[in-house]
């Protein structure tokens, strides 16, 4: 089988891109339920509100790309905020399964009223003009943007497991999700913890939604199908490991990328069938603790 | 350890006499619904969702697993029976048959799979998996895709009832609900049922006593599954075809919800909750995606402050068990 090499890589950076979102989006989940023993079904309508807010910023504002990176997660991630201090809350006693089902209904409103007022049809949103334009490598033609994002995903990532693994802050992080009651009894206020954690897992959606708004369209319905796969990827992984997550939403990325080039006909369903495998094989996920 | 149901039943004797009396005057009023001029296929379509949101409540209300892949069920039988009716010219009783069948083998096999993890992570697997079929549904040529399967012959069941006929096809989906609703209560009130709830309560301890849990879980599961599927089946001959809105994952939702408004771990609860939420799809048809808003806040509204659904805030006032 002859392969074509240029075809090949440039699926494999596509593959990369949708690993980038994976990871951004998996590790904000896993932050998330470690904290607040959710898991967020809203996370695709955040992502998804991420990018309308580039879109907002630029058009209604005229805020370009730049700080809509660093705007564009505040703003959504101060919404979460306050989602959790009104809803998520009241509800931190109880099942798992109720914080799912309040998640999913946040996640139907959201993307009902994005929809009744654009539509189920994509808005554009121009590449700016600093990551214009692409650089040929020899083997392939890189279009610089999608390097960008790859890149800086990759640096986000990689910020996050360190704050989180590594920093003062995020060694109250681990212990009040260990014991909040104990984290609490030394003084540290666990319920603002709480919020703030909520407000970076959605912080991270929203930036993945911003990289995405060059690449794929603003749509109301762009995180409703990515959410369910990144589930897949978090079945996958685990939820006990942030670098876990990171790893393993890049490789599944890679793999589906792969699957474009050699047999596209399962490109959609490649992860789902490889959870199902991950569950015969191991069913406690590649790095995560028996749940 | 917390359970999703807050439906507690308090005293069983009591519990059953009041059940009967629930069910006399359900089975009454639905026998009726042809006099009174309600529109019948309003009445069908919600027949069938309530049989499919009573089989979701089997496993969550009493086995404290939370599916959200149900319409894969639902949409499997749907499309089974479709095609041997269309294509093979089975007669309708067959068509139910390969229907139900094939969503209880579909329940085989993703149980298997699905029942490897436990709470928050079954219900991310179930929705994993139904997805992953919505996907080869898309592709596979015998569903036809976006367009579905149109334009179904409903034919004769047994070789007598005519199915195109309105009044016999009523009361056909109406027998139809009763027989998969009592035996789904049998199920909830047999020793197989009592152990469900003990797993539900407390597993480890189930497990202690020398229950294997897993299979327990797995046959609920495929039992689920299967009751799903039958009224996927029925629901063919109301709606006349099949479509992938049927496998998608916004099915999944709606059946939940139902199961919600009704209330999660009630006999009754999936009845009424399908019936409110037909209904209200049917008179907000016309506002777009305001409905999808509408649901997204009674499922917000519901889990805030009204856990126990209609029949469960009945219930848990008057001290019964419905």
């Amino acid at each position: 089988m002859s392969i074509n090499l240029q075809a090949l890589f440039a699926q494999l950076l596509v593959g990369l891109i949708n690993g980038s979102f994976y990871a951004l989006l998996s590790l904000g989940l896993a932050v998330i339920f470690g904290m607040l023993n959710i898991i967020n079904f809203a996370h695709g309508a955040l992502y998804m509100m991420g990018a309308f807010a580039a879109y907002f910023l630029l058009n209604v504002l005229n805020i370009g790309y730049w700080p809509a990176l660093i705007v564009a997660p505040l703003a959504v991630g101060i919404f979460g905020m306050i989602l959790e201090r009104t809803m998520l809350k009241w509800i931190s006693g109880l099942d798992h399964l109720y914080g799912l089902l309040l998640t999913f209904g946040m996640a139907l409103i959201i993307q009902g009223v994005f929809q009744n007022y654009f539509g189920s049809s994509g808005l554009p949103y121009a590449i700016p003009d600093l990551l214009k334009g692409g650089m040929n490598l020899g083997f392939m033609f890189l279009p610089i943007y999608r390097g960008w994002v790859v890149i800086f995903s990759l640096i986000v990532c990689i910020l996050t497991w360190y704050l989180i693994e590594r920093t003062r802050l995020g060694a109250n992080l681990r212990a009040a999700t260990e014991n909040p009651t104990l984290v609490r009894a030394f003084g540290i206020n666990v319920p603002r913890m709480i919020t703030l954690t909520y407000g970076l897992g959605v912080g991270l959606a929203a930036l993945a939604g911003v990289l995405s708004a060059p690449i794929n369209q603003v749509r109301p319905l762009m995180g409703a199908d990515l959410i369910i796969v990144v589930f897949a990827v978090v079945v996958i992984g685990g939820m006990g490991s942030i670098m876990g997550s990171i790893i393993t939403g890049f490789a599944l990325g890679i793999v589906e990328g792969l699957t474009k080039y050699f047999y596209p006909e399962a490109s959609n369903t490649v992860v789902f069938v490889l959870m199902v495998l991950v569950l015969l094989i191991k069913p406690s996920g590649l790095t995560g603790r028996a749940a | 350890m917390t359970t999703i149901t807050e439906n507690a039943i308090p005293e069983p004797r009591r519990g059953t006499s009041d059940a009967m009396i629930a069910f006399v005057i359900m089975t009454a009023l639905l026998l009726i619904v042809p006099l009174t001029g309600v529109y019948p296929f309003f009445v069908m379509q919600a027949l069938c969702f309530a049989l499919l949101a009573c089989a979701f409540n089997l496993l969550i209300g009493y086995g404290g697993l939370l599916s959200f892949g149900h319409a894969m069920f639902l949409g499997t039988a749907g499309y089974f029976t479709a095609h041997a009716l269309k294509v093979w010219g089975f007669t309708p009783e067959l068509g139910i048959l390969i229907g139900t069948l094939g969503a209880a083998a579909l329940g085989v096999i993703t149980g298997l799979i699905a029942i490897r993890r436990q709470g928050i992570y079954f219900a991310m697997i179930t929705l994993a998996l139904s997805q992953l079929l919505y996907f080869v549904y898309l592709q596979t040529p015998f569903t036809h895709g976006e367009d579905g399967i149109q334009g179904i012959p409903q034919g004769f069941l047994f070789g007598i009832f005519n199915l195109s006929k309105p009044i016999t096809l009523y009361y056909v989906i109406l027998a139809g609900f009763l027989l998969g609703f009592l035996l789904i209560y049998r199920a909830i009130n047999s020793p197989f049922g009592e152990v469900l709830k003990a797993i539900r309560e407390n597993e480890p301890r189930a497990i202690s006593l020398g229950y294997k849990t897993d299979q327990y879980k797995l046959l609920a599961y495929i039992l689920s599954g299967t009751l799903a599927g039958f009224a996927g089946s029925l629901k063919v001959f109301v709606a006349q075809n099949a479509s992938l809105t049927d496998v998608h994952w916004t099915m999944s939702g709606e059946i939940v919800l139902m199961t919600l408004v009704g209330g999660l771990g009630t006999i009754f609860g999936p009845v009424v909750g399908a019936f409110v939420i037909i209904a209200m799809q049917q008179y907000l048809a016309g506002f777009g995606q305001w409905v999808t808003v509408i649901q997204g806040a009674i499922f917000v509204i519901c889990v805030l402050t009204f856990r126990r659904g209609v029949i469960g805030e009945i219930a848990h006032y008057f001290k019964r068990s419905l």
